[in-house]
């Protein structure tokens, strides 16, 4: 248990490519952040150097009271789990679980029964003595946290633990790992590219974009208002809508009182509807490009008239509409979200 | 095949079949060669049918050698060529796991020059350096010596690229889980690398064994005492020594002899050989 603080870490490659920039970040003792971004965006580079399996360029990073910037991995008092699980294939499941113990020096009996402890926690006591090759994927993912979990560490790192796992099981490590978290209240760093995941497991999720802080915040925060125009398109699925402030003239639908600066307005595909809500809101009109369902929900894809700025809303059940046709959308005034196009900045 | 075609079959099996035979027939006649008695050979003829005197030579060349041409028994020498090709097999692996370690897992200068040169060796086989490696071990006062047998052999770029090629293919989240483990360089070694290894390791010592059983112009430069020969040149001396004939009855013998521990080898090992030159397991 420890609280970690980055605090302006950079990290530079030989050949002067920059991974991560500036970024600074305090960790509560038992908190779940989560690190979300596209592939390249530097959230696992920022882990490893968390992990101590990157070299820090700069700054300094504190885990519990030690800054531990030049410490091996091993005396940082951190378990981490792997995208491959990275178990070892010639140990059998209690062997991969006891080697860290082992090395550490703990006692043969404190081995065991830490070992048992895990092993029930996360339902493997039944595989101790296979070898991983033995085991399906959600298994050894089990055993890999199982892995982290014997160690009783200051933090558990995860390194999107659940990319190779099918869709299924991905829902369902999804909630055990958060239920095991809340009940450990160990402090976990969590890389994913997975916004939902992210949204979902986070106390508070970190969204990175070119080595640097976008946002950080809670989930509903960072849904609710996002602060730059990469989050909004990041978080949520689909995507906001970003529709740019002389469509919306054309329109005649551009809101009368925006904030000095307002060239662009999202709109989430939830918050866009088909019949006209109460209270103050927009109309815009135009050409449905496709009806998607999917069960609960459907999508609609539709291109605004007088330009060919797509717009997708989120309705739910199947709606009438024909593909073809055209459309009247509204949306609330309370649900636009005013950007900047340039600085990138939300402008409220 | 896919498709159940007879005659294919039968070509397919009478090649076979033909090339086994070349394979074999030589050594058929060595095994007939050796149950003959000594005269039998001097008519010109090779017999391809067993003699009687199969028990009697064996006893002969295990025993009681052939004191007059100055081949002692083919026990000393056996123990001798296995020496040797334990020393080399050993050797040879335990330096190019390590080599091959440095290599990949290790970041100092000039890593792949060094890489290079050991690659480069490979153009060198044994017969080409043999004239400054025999001055080297001579001024090291080597000669006659086990380690003057082996040494000289050991290092293998061979075995240090299969190795690196080996390593290269273990996951490097393998390596980072055992350094988050507390696992340092040498323990990462001995607990990670050497485990998996193992095939591969065994596939390399039937190799090595059988390259360093059959040494033949190395030992035959640098011993002189024939406390140090080895079988494969006790053969070649049994051919060459005495004034008369070659005695081709005991000389066969000896090879069967000399054939059987690559043989032993070849088949305890057999399981594993295959393992490590076909599958990875990772």
């Amino acid at each position: 248990m420890a609280r970690i603080v980055i605090d302006d870490l950079h990290k530079i490659y030989a050949g002067g490519v920059k991974a991560v920039t500036g970024v600074s970040l305090d960790i509560a003792d038992g908190e779940m952040i989560v690190l979300v971004g596209p592939s390249g965006c530097g959230k696992s580079t920022l882990l490893r150097m968390v992990a101590g399996l990157e070299t820090i360029t700069g700054g300094t990073l504190t885990i519990g009271d030690r800054v531990v910037n030049d410490l091996e991995p091993a005396d940082r008092d951190i378990a981490m789990v792997f995208q491959n699980y990275a178990l070892y294939p010639h140990m059998t499941v209690r062997g991969n679980l006891a080697y860290g113990l082992k090395n550490r020096g703990v006692a043969k009996d404190d081995i065991d029964r830490r070992v048992t402890e895990a092993a029930t926690m996360l339902e493997i006591v039944d595989f101790l003595d296979r070898k991983p090759r033995a085991l399906s994927g959600g298994q050894r993912q089990r055993v890999a946290m199982g892995r982290a979990l014997v160690r009783e560490p200051a933090a558990f790192l995860f390194d999107e633990p659940l990319s190779n796992l099918d869709a299924k099981l991905r829902v369902q490590m999804r909630v055990e790992i958060r239920q095991l978290q809340r009940r450990l209240k160990t402090t976990s760093l969590y890389v994913t590219h997975d916004q939902l995941e992210a949204l979902t497991m986070a106390d508070r999720l970190v969204v990175l974009n070119g080595g640097v802080i976008e946002q950080v915040g809670t989930p509903m925060e960072v849904y609710a208002r996002p602060a730059t125009v990469f989050v909004a398109g990041f978080i949520g699925s689909p995507a906001m809508n970003m529709i740019e402030a002389a469509t919306l003239h054309e329109h005649g639908a551009m809101p009368a009182k925006m904030p000095d600066g307002t060239d662009l307005i999202g709109v989430r595909p939830d918050d866009l509807c088909l019949t006209a809500p109460d209270g103050p809101h927009m109309a815009l009109q135009g050409t449905v490009v496709l009806l998607e369902p999917a069960g609960a929900e459907s999508h609609i894809y539709v291109t605004l008239d007088g330009g060919n700025q797509p717009v997708t809303l989120r309705v739910p059940g199947l709606p009438t509409v024909n593909e073809g046709a055209g459309i009247t959308l509204y949306a609330p005034m309370d649900a636009l979200h005013p950007f900047n196009s340039a600085s990138g900045q939300r402008t409220d | 095949m896919v498709e159940n075609d007879r005659w294919g079959t039968l070509l397919a099996h009478i090649i076979l079949i033909l090339g086994v035979a070349i394979v074999i027939f030589p050594v058929y006649v060595a095994l007939i060669a050796s149950t003959h008695e000594g005269g039998t050979f001097f008519r010109g003829v090779m017999p391809l049918l067993p003699g009687g005197h199969g028990w009697e030579n064996y006893s002969t060349v295990i025993f009681d050698g052939r004191a007059s041409a100055g081949a002692p028994p083919i026990g000393l020498m056996l123990w001798n060529s296995f020496v040797m090709a334990m020393m080399i097999a050993v050797g040879k692996i335990a330096i190019s796991l390590l080599s091959a370690f440095a290599i990949v897992y290790f970041r100092f200068p000039f890593r792949i020059f060094f890489f290079w040169i050991i690659f480069v060796t490979l153009m060198l086989p044994v017969e080409v350096r043999i004239v400054p490696t025999f001055q080297v071990v001579a001024n090291l006062g080597m000669l006659n010596t086990y380690a003057g047998l082996s040494i000289p052999l050991i290092a293998s770029a061979t075995a240090t690229f299969l190795f690196r090629q080996f390593f290269m293919t273990i996951p490097e989240e393998m390596l980072e889980a055992a350094r988050v483990d507390g696992a340092g360089p040498m323990k990462f070694f001995k607990d990670i690398l050497l485990p998996l290894s193992v095939t591969n390791i065994a596939a390399m010592f039937v190799i090595m064994f059988i390259y360093g059983w059959n040494q033949y112009l190395w030992p035959l430069l640098i011993t002189t005492d024939d406390s140090y020969y080895t079988i494969v040149m006790g053969i070649q001396r049994m051919v060459t020594g005495g004034d008369s004939e070659p005695l081709w009855h005991l000389v066969m013998a000896t090879v069967v002899m000399a054939a059987l521990p690559p043989i032993l080898v070849i088949l305890f090992m057999q399981r594993l050989f295959v393992k490590g030159l076909t599958e990875t397991e990772k």
